[in-house]
C-alpha cells in the first residue's frame, strides 16, 4: 500500500476519533440544553448578555439589530449554518478571533443538540 | 413550580442570616484580592501577549454583563413588592454576591487595561427578562433560579478559553457562588435535587 494511502487512513481514523463524524442533533434534548447552558447569556426572543437567538440558523453573524457587537463579530462574514455553529460552540475563537463569548461546549452530541434546536427555533 | 409555603423560605433565611452577617462586608475585599492578584501573576510574566490579556479581558467583560444583570434581576424581584420578608432578605443578600461580583471584576479588567462594560437601565433589563409576566413570589424565584443555574453554567463554560489559568480559578469561585445560589433557590421552592452527579458545566 503506498505511503501516502497509509497516511490518509490513518489521518482519517485520527480525525475520526478526535472530533466524531456530525451527529443527528436532537432538537427536544437540545432544548434542555440551551436552557441550562445558555439561557446565563441568551433567550431565543430579546439580546441580554449576547445576542437573541431565534432565526440565528440562516443569519450572517453580527446582524442583530439593537445588539452591540464585538467588531470582530459584526465584520465577520460567517453564516450561521449546522457547520458554522458547530465551529463556533467548539472554540468560537478559533472560527472568529477577537470576538468576546468564548463559552465552548465541550461534547459533540450537546453542540449537535443545541444546534438542533437552535435550527426548529430559526424555522428551518 | 409553586412555593409549598412560607415556612420554606423562613426556614431558609435562618439558616443563611447568620452566613450573611459573618460573610457580609469582609467578602468584598476578600473576592477583589483574589482576583487581584491573578492580574498581578499576569504582570509578573505568566501570560505571554497582550492579546491574549485582551480575549481574557473580553470574557471577563462577558462575565461582568452577566452579573449587571442579575443584579438588576434581583432589584426587579425585589421592588415587585411579589416577595414575602424572609425571601426578601435572601434575595438581597444574593444580590450582595452580584455586586461583590461586579465590582471585583471591574478592578480586574481596569488593572487589564480594560475598559468595563456598563450597566444598562433597568427597564431594559425588565424588557429583557419580561419582568412584566411576574405574577407572584414563585414565578421571581423561578426566574432568579433559572438565571443562577445559566451563570453557574457560563462561568464554567469559559474556564477554557482563558489565557491565565489564575481568571480560569476565578471563574470556577464566580461558578460556585451561583450554584450556591441555584441550590437554596431549589430549596425555597421544595424541588428535588438532581439525582445524578455532574449535571452542571460539562
Amino acid at each position: 500500500m503506498p505511503s501516502s494511502r497509509v497516511l490518509a487512513i490513518v489521518l482519517a481514523l485520527v480525525l475520526g476519533l478526535a472530533e466524531p463524524a456530525f451527529a443527528n442533533g436532537n432538537a427536544e434534548r437540545g432544548r434542555d440544553l440551551y436552557e441550562s447552558r445558555c439561557i446565563g447569556c441568551h433567550s431565543l426572543d430579546a439580546n441580554r448578555i449576547g445576542p437573541r437567538h431565534r432565526g440565528v440558523h440562516g443569519r450572517k453573524a453580527g446582524s442583530v439589530p439593537g445588539f452591540t457587537y464585538s467588531p470582530a463579530l459584526q465584520n465577520s462574514p460567517v453564516v450561521w449554518n449546522d457547520e458554522t455553529l458547530m465551529r463556533w460552540l467548539t472554540n468560537p475563537q478559533e472560527i472568529i478571533p477577537g470576538q468576546r463569548m468564548n463559552f465552548r461546549v465541550s461534547q459533540p452530541q450537546d453542540r449537535a443538540d443545541i444546534i438542533a434546536y437552535l435550527k426548529k427555533e430559526s424555522g428551518r | 413550580m409553586t412555593l409549598s409555603s412560607s415556612a420554606k423560605p423562613a426556614g431558609l433565611v435562618t439558616e443563611r442570616r447568620a452566613f450573611f452577617r459573618s460573610a457580609g462586608a469582609a467578602a468584598l475585599s476578600a473576592t477583589a484580592v483574589a482576583l487581584i492578584s491573578g492580574c498581578e501573576s499576569m504582570a509578573q510574566g505568566s501570560m505571554n501577549s497582550s492579546s491574549m490579556t485582551m480575549a481574557d479581558v473580553n470574557i471577563l467583560n462577558v462575565a461582568l454583563g452577566l452579573e449587571h444583570e442579575a443584579i438588576n434581576a434581583y432589584q426587579l424581584g425585589a421592588e415587585s413588592g411579589l416577595l414575602q420578608p424572609p425571601v426578601l432578605n435572601v434575595a438581597v443578600g444574593f444580590q450582595s454576591h452580584h455586586k461583590e461580583h461586579r465590582d471585583a471584576l471591574i478592578a480586574t479588567i481596569r488593572k487589564l487595561g480594560g475598559m468595563p462594560v456598563a450597566e444598562k437601565p433597568k427597564a431594559e433589563y425588565a424588557q429583557a427578562l419580561n419582568a412584566g409576566s411576574l405574577r407572584s413570589q414563585a414565578d421571581v424565584l423561578k426566574l432568579a433560579q433559572r438565571l443562577e443555574r445559566g451563570a453557574a453554567n457560563a462561568y464554567l463554560g469559559v474556564i477554557p478559553s482563558f489565557g491565565d489559568k489564575g481568571l480560569a480559578q476565578v471563574a470556577a469561585r464566580l461558578a460556585a457562588d451561583e450554584t450556591m445560589h441555584w441550590t437554596a433557590l431549589t430549596g425555597a421552592m421544595a424541588e428535588m435535587l438532581p439525582q445524578k452527579a455532574l449535571t452542571f458545566g460539562a
